[in-house]
């Protein structure tokens, strides 16, 4: 797994607009990218959606960008293929890229092991943050540690998180 | 009344959901049998008609009507809050209208 303080993999995969997304591209116009596992099935994944665009909303002015990466096998879970991606990124309005990573070569890299999960880079593409998004899945209301964010906000003060890491809950990867 | 709760352990809201049920049954101070069924493989989602974990069933009939419409599969379980937000577990109050749906089926029990 990927750990604090290593540079991440690079990565170049195609989103759901069609175009190819390179991690290096990313870097060279953002102070901060999140690397965040994600699928289409995975009712974690659906709890955390809304979150997920608010926190892009919030910090497109401080130059960061999420970035979405689904690696799951499409055999046994059809409704994470490409053409549900795209379906689904325009029903929730994704405001960040969201890539299939189908050879599964991204995930293994940065040793994601469930959706969601967070890696959270730097400028220089170090990893600052890994985890989950915040400290409850279930009720946005009822979120006491918004880890993702306090983490973004160190980052961009140039300071490490109070909390580096925390664990990923969410559903397994579905490797092939 | 038979109420039965399957579960796959890779879905780790099934303690939450597991406490839930409890918290109703108390609530509504039902005397339940309660079954406690560990699906593991493909083959068990199969036969168990599991459309996810966790699932919910009292005297036969899932908590959610909405499961009618669901493939059996080994995956976690998507839910809709009554405010409609997803959720990986299902409300109390959907726990709860499903037991006194039950108990007013057979009010003699």
């Amino acid at each position: 797994m990927l750990e604090l303080g290593q540079k991440a993999p690079d990565f170049s995969l195609p989103g759901v607009d069609g175009s190819t997304v390179a991690l290096a591209d990313l870097l060279k116009d953002h102070r901060a990218v999140v690397v965040i596992f994600s699928c289409n099935h995975c009712p974690y994944v659906r709890a955390w959606e809304d979150r997920m665009v608010a926190i892009q909303r919030d910090y497109t002015g401080q130059h960061v960008t999420l970035v979405a990466i689904n690696p799951n096998d499409t055999t046994r879970y059809p409704d994470d293929d490409m053409e549900h991606m795209k379906v689904r990124a325009a029903e929730k309005g994704f405001n960040f890229p969201y890539l299939r990573d189908d050879s599964q070569e991204v995930a293994r890299a940065y040793g994601g092991t469930h959706t969601p999960h967070v890696f959270l880079l730097d400028a220089g593409g170090v990893l600052r943050y890994r985890g989950a998004i915040d400290d409850n899945y279930d009720d946005p209301d009822a979120v006491q540690a918004t880890y993702l964010r306090d983490a973004l906000d160190a980052v961009l003060a140039g300071e490490a998180p109070a909390t580096p890491t925390t664990p990923a809950v969410g559903c397994t990867i579905k490797w092939k | 009344m038979h109420i039965q709760f399957l579960w796959w352990d890779e879905c780790p809201s099934h303690p939450e959901a597991w406490q839930r049920l409890q918290d109703v049954l108390a609530e509504l101070e039902v005397d339940a049998q309660v079954e406690r069924i560990h699906v593991t493989s493909d083959e068990d989602a199969e036969r168990y008609g599991f459309p996810g974990s966790p699932t919910i069933l009292v005297d036969g009939a899932d908590i959610d009507p909405g499961a009618l419409r669901l493939p059996s599969r080994l995956t976690c379980r998507l839910y809709y809050q009554e405010n409609g937000r997803p959720s990986p577990l299902p409300s109390r109050a959907m726990i709860r209208q499903a037991i006194l749906a039950a108990q007013r089926q057979y009010p003699a029990e």
